[in-house]
């Protein structure tokens, strides 16, 4: 096949041993359509393939310029790929440099890239939108003829992907012939996909998947726990495997379950195998130097979170094992592809159940690997507060016309359905705020000048590129071990919120190793090592994602299937037919209610199979309407499979408290006051520019420099309810992490089939949902009173020295 | 709302939850920080467009606690406009409410670092006042003697309940000081807990947080 290959590359290929695949030539020979879409599973040398084009056009003729922009996810991606580039071209003796701009991207060395663009920068989405917004950015891609977006799933599920697409139609009015090419991993909807690259014509082009991969279900002895999400009990199955294996990946879903089940896995490692963790809240170093051992070979297996999920080919690797369910069909498909890398082996995969309802998740997510059904990621149309950030950028590079930037607009994959009523109000917000006083008229950010919008004050546009990126961090601070002198080496990072609960003496876990907490030391927590002690506090808390639609459906179909149940272990069919017994199962397509009383409490338990985030938001608006009706609710707790109530009245009919439309009323109300709502709305207002980021090492050391977001949040719910801002931050919260459209699907699907049963006592099925974390007490003053217990003891304890202290009204 | 009541250097005064200072006895109202025209500076130099309603709303706080108290005199510590253009920008409507409720009592403008210099709504403009034992300035000088009350630090105060962290605008009483929380409505805040505050209050102070209720709370 390589003749098909011209010189030198065919020469190259032989020489390595090499053949090309049948898709790296099919790119090949679709390199003049407008744009085309890879679908490849992981190992079968995609990015290659993207390149190949490139590679064959720059070794047939010279060129000015910069001919090929290649957009990641990540920066480290982008180095690497760099690196591996860099080899080929060299050895086949052609003239092309490569080079990688990143935030890592020294000062000079991006001067240098402006002034003489390579003929490949490798980049990601953030750095792009800083090139375009410059005034010479038609210079920088005067020769640009294609660009390559690796991972474009992973981009297409969040922000980050909106703004690329941005900048894409921005590339494309400057160059009108430009060729594009999205390589993705295996995906439910190609064709949703190629929309997202390009509405108007994309090609598909799908890689042979490669074998089967072989994945089973762990199977111990002892059950799985009733609840947590661990999966401790398995530590020591899981290291037999590592043990058996060459290279294992162990994938778990938060950084404190990673952090935990090293531990735990650390304790049955007898013979001292070379294992390590790697986790985004690790300090660049740390897990720098796990990479390296990682692709020199040195280690057996990795325990890692979502921050493995993307990136480097490691081909030695030969078993992944998933503890805890995957949550997501897709994301599991791809992470098992991350094992046997050589393309012609079959990827080979552990799932390891961490509590009972995970037994069935996973077997139920099993099956739908097999069947190949992948959940949706439903993307609706693209978020304004990425396009307010594009608009701002747009107006930095030049003077913009409202009509053509909309045009430009609306030819990227996102927006290609925004309403030009819509814009005008995205418009409107970049120049005068927006806002229904009209205060701004005098300090406009965009005016109009000969029909043109441009900053009012050019010098702004420092201040839009700092602000540039759709990816809000929570605050986090720096651990480090404490030195002699301070400047100790440091670990990784701690959200702010988690390094306020500490107090001196208090140990945690981090990077593997448990440490003493010891102080807070200029923006950093200090700590010293405690070796072999168990920690007192867990981890840093994390937002743990939801069962995807798909997989709950299957979830609850496995449960009605009993000729289905042979396949699943004896402890779980027991339990299936337990509760069967006792209450029922959940009706198909329906909803399994029940309520019984315990002790001096009466429970009320729904099996919505919702997912955690939309179940959380039930609970929260069942018990204000609970409260209202006058059934005293204490207490509720939700996971992804159930919400269970607690109160002092039984709830004998749901119906009535089911209405969707009361929970919809109840919803907006709830909503306004939300923490929910305010934590989205800095995150859109940073994003639209309303706002500034936190700039390191500007942080709030001044005073008043800076005040809390949720104050602009309250003021303009007080004031202008119906600011562009508001409804934005509104349906952000809806899909995200008030998922309440998750509600609404489940209540019309399940309505009319609804069964409610009054049980004798604690069900089968509503035990493990008793015994999970997280309970939420009902709470209304509960802050006050718990400000006032404090205040009177503090007060008691001290004798406040001089202050008299006549009374407290 | 619910205060607080405490002696000052032997004054009866009560801490508003609000974050106003009242005097019973001078029927006397001191209020600190109100950065009026804020977000108009800002947007006249940052480039950032904040809803322009927190002059609105800082006027309408306050004017809830000068119809529940209407005292005889009331005191502004100091920045009470966001600097002396944001004071000549302000909308009519500001303006005119602010107008009202200065109406039939003495209305004393404290300088302060932003707004230093005459404003020209009226009132008596000083760079600081004396009233029986107490003196009112904006920033606490650490050459004063005791009975000192001012402003511009924009004190806030952050305690962990149970794993549930408050931060509030607070009052910080010393022996010889008293500052008061920044009342406007777009201020962030300095922690009681930064070197500049520890030295004007001393180590055995009280925090009186803001909010629904006034709750005062030792500083250690």
């Amino acid at each position: 096949m390589s003749e098909m290959l011209p010189e030198p590359l065919a020469g190259w290929f032989a020489g390595q041993g090499w053949t090309p695949h049948r898709h790296q030539l099919d790119l090949l020979e679709n390199a003049q359509r407008p744009s085309t879409l890879l679908i490849a599973p992981t190992g079968g040398g995609k990015t290659l393939a993207g390149f190949l084009p490139t590679l064959v056009d720059l070794a047939q003729a010279p060129h000015k310029g910069m001919h090929t922009l290649y957009v990641s996810p990540l920066k480290a991606l982008a180095a690497d790929i760099r690196r591996n580039l860099q080899r080929p071209v060299e050895e086949m003796g052609l003239d092309i440099r490569i080079e990688d701009r990143t935030g890592d991207t020294s000062q000079s060395a991006r001067q240098r890239q402006r002034a003489d663009p390579p003929h490949i920068l490798l980049t990601t989405p953030e750095s792009l939108a800083l090139l375009l917004s410059y005034e010479d950015a038609p210079r920088i891609f005067a020769g640009l003829k294609r660009v390559v977006v690796d991972e474009i799933h992973a981009l297409a599920e969040g922000k980050r992907g909106d703004q690329l697409m941005l900048g894409l139609s921005r590339l494309q009015a400057l160059r009108p012939d430009l060729h594009r090419v999205g390589l993705s991993a295996t995906v439910e909807n190609p064709v949703a996909l190629s929309h997202y690259l390009a509405p108007r014509e994309c090609h598909i082009l799908n890689a042979d998947p490669g074998p089967e991969p072989q994945i089973t279900l762990l199977e111990t002895e002892i059950p799985p726990p009733w609840s947590g999400a661990g999966g401790r009990y398995a530590a020591g199955h899981v290291m037999e495997e590592i043990r058996k294996a060459d290279t294992t990946l162990v994938f778990i879903n938060t950084r404190a379950q990673a952090e935990l089940f090293f531990q735990a896995l650390w304790s049955e490692n007898t013979d001292g195998l070379p294992i390590a963790i790697h986790h985004g809240s690790l300090a660049r170093d740390a897990r720098n130097k796990v990479e390296t051992a990682m692709v020199a070979g040195d280690l057996r297996a990795i325990v890692c979170t979502g921050s493995l999920d993307l990136g480097i080919d490691w081909g030695n690797v030969d078993l992944v094992i998933q503890i805890g369910a995957p949550k997501n069909v897709k994301r599991l498909v791809q992470r098992i592809g991350r094992a046997g890398h050589r393309y012609d082996t079959p990827s080979r995969a552990i799932l390891v159940p961490a509590n009972r309802f995970e037994v069935l998740e996973c077997r139920a997510a099993l099956e739908a690997v097999f069947a190949g059904d992948l959940d949706s990621s439903p993307r609706t149309h693209g978020p304004l507060d990425v396009l307010c950030q594009h608009v701002l950028l747009m107006a930095c590079s030049a003077p913009l016309d409202a009509d053509a930037l909309f045009a430009e607009v609306r030819s990227a994959g996102p927006y290609a359905d925004l309403e030009r009523s819509d814009f005008d109000l995205v418009l409107e917000f970049c120049a005068t705020g927006g806002y229904a006083l009209r205060a701004y008229d005098r300090w406009q950010r965009l005016v109009q000048r000969d029909g043109k919008w441009q900053l009012r004050d050019p010098r702004a546009a420092r201040g839009l590129r700092m602000n540039i990126g759709t990816i809000i961090d929570i605050e986090t601070l720096k651990v480090k071990i404490k030195g002699r002198g301070g400047g100790g080496a440091s670990l990784g990072e701690v959200e702010e919120s988690f390094a306020a609960t500490l107090i001196p003496g208090d140990t945690f876990l981090i990077g593997g190793q448990t440490v003493r907490y010891e102080g807070l030391r200029e923006m950093s927590v200090e700590v010293t090592r405690t070796p072999g002690k168990e920690p007192k506090i867990a981890v840093f808390s994390g937002i743990r994602m939801a069962t995807s639609v798909e997989l709950s459906h299957r979830l609850v179909a496995l449960m009605q299937d009993r000729a289905g149940w042979k396949n699943l272990p004896d402890h779980t069919r027991s339990w299936l037919s337990l509760q069967d017994h006792i209450s029922s199962l959940p009706p198909e397509g329906g909803l399994l209610s029940e309520s019984f009383l315990r002790g001096d409490r009466a429970y009320w338990c729904l099996y919505s199979f919702a997912g955690r985030n939309a179940n959380q938001t039930l609970g929260l608006l069942l018990t204000k309407r609970m409260e209202e009706m006058g059934t005293g609710p204490m207490g509720f707790v939700a996971n992804d499979y159930a919400l269970l109530i607690w109160g002092i009245e039984p709830i004998r009919d749901p119906l009535p408290l089911l209405s969707a439309q009361n929970l919809r009323d109840g919803l907006q109300t709830w909503l306004n006051e939300n923490a929910v709502m305010k934590r989205t709305f800095r995150a859109s207002a940073i994003i639209a520019g309303l706002i500034e980021k936190n700039m390191p090492g500007k942080r709030k050391t001044g005073r008043q420099a800076t005040f809390s977001s949720d104050i602009l949040y309250d003021t303009l719910l007080k004031y202008d309810p119906d600011h562009l801002m508001m409804r934005i931050t509104r349906e952000e919260a809806n899909r995200g992490l008030v998922d309440f459209e998750r509600i609404e699907e489940m209540l019309s699907r399940a309505a009319g089939r609804i069964i409610h049963v009054n049980a004798p006592h604690v069900t089968p099925f509503a035990a493990p949902v008793m015994l999970e974390v997280g309970r939420v007490p009902i709470k209304g003053m509960a802050e006050e009173q718990l400000l006032e217990e404090e205040t009177t003891r503090l007060l008691s304890e001290s004798g406040l020295a001089d202050i008299s202290v006549l009374a407290q009204r | 709302m619910s205060g607080f009541d405490f002696t000052f250097c032997g004054v009866a005064l009560e801490a508003r939850a609000s974050g106003v200072l009242y005097w019973p006895e001078a029927q006397l109202l001191a209020v600190s920080d109100l950065h009026l025209g804020k977000s108009e500076r800002m947007a006249r130099r940052g480039g950032q467009l904040l809803p322009p309603y927190e002059t609105l709303e800082t006027l309408n706080r306050l004017a809830v606690e000068i119809a529940d108290l209407n005292p005889r005199t009331v005191i502004c510590l100091g920045d009470s406009f966001d600097d002396l253009a944001a004071e000549r920008a302000l909308e009519q409507d500001s303006r005119d409410r602010l107008t009202a409720l200065m109406g039939g009592r003495r209305w004393i403008w404290i300088e302060g670092n932003h707004d230093a210099g005459p404003v020209q709504i009226g009132g008596t403009h000083l760079a600081e006042v004396e009233r029986g034992p107490l003196t009112f300035r904006h920033i606490a000088d650490p050459a004063a003697g005791v009975g000192e009350v001012s402003g511009h630090y924009h004190p806030k105060h952050r305690i962990n309940l149970r794993g549930r962290i408050i931060s509030r605008p607070c009052f910080l009483a010393g022996n010889a000081k008293l500052i008061l929380p920044a009342f406007g409505t777009y201020t962030g805040g300095l922690p009681t807990s930064s070197d500049v505050l520890v030295d004007v209050i001393g180590r055995d102070g009280l925090a009186i947080l803001t909010g629904r209720t006034a709750r005062a709370m030792p500083l250690n």
